[in-house]
């Protein structure tokens, strides 16, 4: 009567179908580069500075009536997006409004905000603006760099740390499964235009901790068999090891699926984009952990005697536990 | 075979109670809020209200107090980002080093000749004089008018750089002083800006001194950061009055051009003031803590600019011991006697000072008036009806996530599922206990955090459960199997946890404010998690084990 994710043994092929599906990460990868190329992110304000109001109004206004009132001003690109949400009520219409940074100004300029808020309510003299945030582009280009020195330092850690935990080969295939990761996200983002912002950024940052998780534990099992199955293919004992942790695989993603899906739903609108980039990185992280990084590890190959203590630094770190 | 010593058992159950009790309070948040605002109020008045008393009555005081901290977009408030123009400065000490200058130089007409001062780049004093052969000495002269550098890091250098280019003079300030001043800028304009909003009296301001000259200032409760704009732009005022009585009566009669203001220290003080200052602050150049020559003891020492000086030395000739009091936004800082006449411009306050008393002193003496100007790089309003929703919606996401969870452990893993479920609700407990502890601010993404955690947590116990699963087919008795099960999950879980540890501490070192929030509460989540899948399910299991004692298990 128990629930079973996966039947008591499984014995997989995870490599029977390898070209297949390491080709479409591949082609998945370029597809996201390229999509990100030709159609850019949607740059929240954090990042390309300018401000955003939120808006709530009883009554329901058309975005080009917001835009009506808003084109006078002259200030330059604002972008006016609708906000729907299953947790507001009938009445609440909640609507952000982007404004550029505007030419010249080397900060925020509190007259701007007042004029459009001023318009705005020329819409509903109710109207009230839970929210309003500006950046200048001084701080925002700031925020861009170490958004990026975030992502790198953290691959950077995780690199040294595996390296030294395992082997440079297990590494590098990590690394590649989190790479590949990050870009399938960043590509969503981008195909869907979802708003990229510093909120984004802690979300790539939690898919590859959710990621390197995945694989570190597929990793542990494969170490711990490579030493008991000495004679046996590189391949098998792969294949092995990923069918006796498919079970726990699934598992986590599913627990931690239903806790995101839970959020997703209820947890409002100000962070379904940050939640949305984690659903969607557990998603492939799990399937890169199974597909990604086991092949590369298998392509490069690994060193198989474990008996003798390894010359070129790596594994002396391996027992701290044991 | 699975045994755990009593004193391993009493630790678990320590810390578990522990944690509890620390997360207790936040579940009557509100009560707790008004008795912990309660106790602050009787500490600070001395007055225990109706008010008070009765939030006092509102929460026994030998449970923990300790609350979460809401963050901004959970409370509402406003953020704002400032950057100090430090370079102003510069400019105001060449302004207040020229009459100095001009001075010294004239003392040295015979060989300079006339002096005249040249329209210069920002920071710089530029003076021409018309014997551009006595340039050398004159150099020299101005030199001599730089002093120590009063920093730890430049120690030994003068304070100003001199040099002759052809008939110019040059005077900016040296590096190692530029350095010592945007320090003090700094932390003159955090000190203001403290001063402004605990003014207003809102709760638990954040001001923070961000690199080498922002500020990051977050007030919560205040209605937009249009306000806490206007709340710290407002000017500080530093005035020099002659006094005229001092008083314990609050409701004391004065003359005209008189004025009663109360003693900022000393409680229940009133003085009688002239109305018209001597000096203000904005005479006043620079203020720092030093100690007496001859006894030793700490001062506060000050400086005037010119006009300060004059007025300064023409009041303090006239009056020796009389006292003076020094006026800060209509509060009597102190009021020490003039020892004697003070013409130079710059004198020593000296009084019952302790090293931080004069320490302070200076600070505040200094943080008269903004000493540069602000310009604001980020601003965030965020309202509290918004904060409302959002703590509803999160709170709402985090019981389903819960109830779902559960379910899906206790359908996967039967009885040990419910033991996993147990270290769930202990865990989300736990985390709440360690925020509140260490006073830890929760932000919309935390929450998300804790959301997420829920989820991960459970995967140390999967972990073991899988690998008990794997060990039982091995056939080797179920205690073996448990044993096993946890001995050989653990190098998987410490890898799989410290990797994400990893990543929790970059967020943490990288980020800043909600994603900081964030961060926090996914490594405080990965600690507790660990912790309770390797000690508390284990602890549930083998107590079970022990009381049941099955022959066979199924996991």
């Amino acid at each position: 009567m128990r629930l079973k994710l996966v039947p008591q043994d499984t014995n997989f092929d995870f490599f029977k179908h390898a070209k297949l599906t390491f080709g479409a990460s591949v082609v998945a990868m370029v597809l996201s580069i390229g999509i990100w190329l030709t159609m850019g992110l949607n740059f929240g304000i954090d990042f390309l500075g300018g401000t955003t109001i939120r808006t709530e109004s009883a009554q329901s206004i058309d975005v080009g009536e917001y835009r009506a009132v808003l084109e006078p001003l002259g200030l330059g690109d604002v972008t006016i997006t609708e906000v729907f949400d299953p947790t507001f009520a009938a009445d609440q219409n909640v609507a952000m409004v982007r404004i550029q940074a505007q030419e010249g100004a080397e900060s925020v300029t509190p007259e701007t905000i007042l004029a459009v808020e001023e318009a705005l309510r020329g819409l509903d003299p109710a109207m009230t603006f839970p929210s309003v945030e500006s950046v200048g582009p001084k701080v925002s280009g700031e925020l861009i760099q170490t958004a990026l020195l975030a992502v790198c330092a953290a691959l950077a850690a995780l690199l040294v740390y595996i390296w030294l935990r395992f082997e440079w080969q297990f590494s590098v295939g990590a690394i590649a499964a989190l790479v590949h990761d990050i870009v399938l996200t960043i590509g969503l983002f981008s195909l869907l235009q979802i708003r990229f912002d510093l909120a984004t950024i802690a979300a790539l940052l939690t898919i590859i901790g959710y990621s390197i998780n995945d694989t570190v534990v597929i990793f542990d099992r494969l170490r711990e068999n490579l030493i008991k199955y000495k004679q046996r293919a590189l391949r098998d004992v792969m294949n092995l090891s990923a069918n006796e942790t498919l079970s726990r695989t699934l598992m986590t993603s599913g627990t931690t699926l239903i806790a995101l899906i839970a959020l997703l739903v209820l947890g409002g609108d100000v962070i379904r984009g940050f939640v949305f980039a984690i659903f969607w990185g557990v998603i492939v992280g799990t399937y890169s952990s199974i597909y990604v990084a086991k092949n590369v590890v298998l392509m490069i190959g690994v060193k198989r005697d474990w008996s003798k203590p390894s010359s070129g630094g790596g594994t002396q770190f391996a027992n701290i536990d044991a | 075979m699975l045994q755990i010593p009593l004193w391993n058992r009493l630790f678990i159950i320590a810390v578990v109670l522990a944690g509890l009790a620390f997360a207790m309070p936040n579940l009557f948040y509100e009560r707790v809020e008004q008795y912990n605002d309660a106790v602050a109020e009787v500490e600070d008045t001395g007055v225990t209200s109706e008010a008070a008393a009765e939030a006092l009555s509102g929460w026994p005081s030998f449970l923990p107090s300790t609350l979460v901290n809401l963050g901004l977009d959970l409370r509402g408030g406003a953020h704002l980002l400032a950057e100090v123009e430090v370079e102003d400065v510069y400019e105001a000490r060449m302004d207040a080093l020229w009459p100095e200058v001009r001075d010294t130089l004239r003392d040295l007409r015979d060989t300079v000749g006339t002096i005249r001062r040249q329209d210069a780049p920002l920071g710089e004093l530029h003076v021409r004089v018309s014997q551009p052969e006595g340039l050398a000495e004159a150099v020299a002269a101005v030199r001599g008018l730089g002093q120590p550098v009063a920093s730890l890091t430049g120690v030994g250098a003068s304070t100003l750089d001199v040099r002759g280019e052809g008939d110019l003079l040059i005077v900016t300030l040296s590096e190692a002083e530029r350095e010592a001043t945007d320090d003090r800028t700094m932390q003159q304009s955090v000190e203001i800006v403290r001063r402004r909003v605990d003014e207003a009296g809102t709760r638990e301001p954040t001001i923070q001194r961000q690199g080498s000259d922002r500020i990051l200032i977050q007030v919560p409760g205040i209605g937009s950061a249009q306000e806490l704009k206007d709340l710290i732009g407002t000017t500080a005022r530093l005035t020099f009055h002659p006094v005229v009585g001092r008083t314990d009566d609050a409701d004391a009669d004065v003359e005209s051009r008189q004025i009663l203001l109360p003693s900022m220290d000393e409680e229940g003080v009133f003085y009688i003031l002239e109305q018209t200052p001597v000096v203000t602050g904005d005479d006043l150049v620079d203020s720092q803590p030093s100690f007496e020559q001859q006894s030793g003891l700490p001062v506060v020492t000050f400086r005037f600019n010119s006009t300060g000086a004059r007025a300064f030395g023409e009041y303090t000739s006239a009056n020796v011991g009389a006292p003076f009091a020094i006026v800060l936004d209509e509060e009597v800082i102190s009021a020490p006697v003039i020892r004697q006449a003070i013409t130079g411009g710059s004198g020593q306050i000296s009084g019952n000072f302790t090293v931080e008393s004069s320490t302070e002193l200076a600070v505040l003496l200094r943080a008269g008036a903004l000493p540069a100007e602000m310009t604001f790089l980020e601003e965030r309003t965020i309202g509290p009806e918004l904060g409302a929703d959002s703590i509803a919606a999160g709170e709402m996401a985090a019981l389903v996530a819960f109830a779902a969870v559960l379910v899906f452990m206790i359908l996967s893993y039967g009885l040990f599922g419910v033991f996993a479920s147990i270290a769930l609700v202990l865990n989300v407990g736990l985390i709440f206990g360690v925020l509140s502890l260490i006073g830890a601010t929760l932000t919309l993404p935390g929450i998300a955090g804790i959301v997420l955690t829920i989820g991960m947590a459970v995967d140390a116990n999967v972990l073991v459960f899988e690998r008990i699963r794997e060990e039982l087919k091995t056939a080797r008795g179920p205690a073996r199997a448990i044993e096993l099960g946890y001995e050989r999950a653990l190098s998987a879980i410490i890898d799989a946890n410290l990797t994400t540890f990893i990543i929790a501490v970059i967020l943490f070192a990288l980020g800043s404010g909600p994603v900081r929030g964030f961060s926090v509460t996914l490594g405080i989540g990965i600690l507790t998690s660990v912790f309770t899948a390797i000690y508390v399910t284990r602890l549930l299991i083998v107590t079970w084990f022990d009381r049941a004692r099955p022959k066979k298990i199924e996991v």
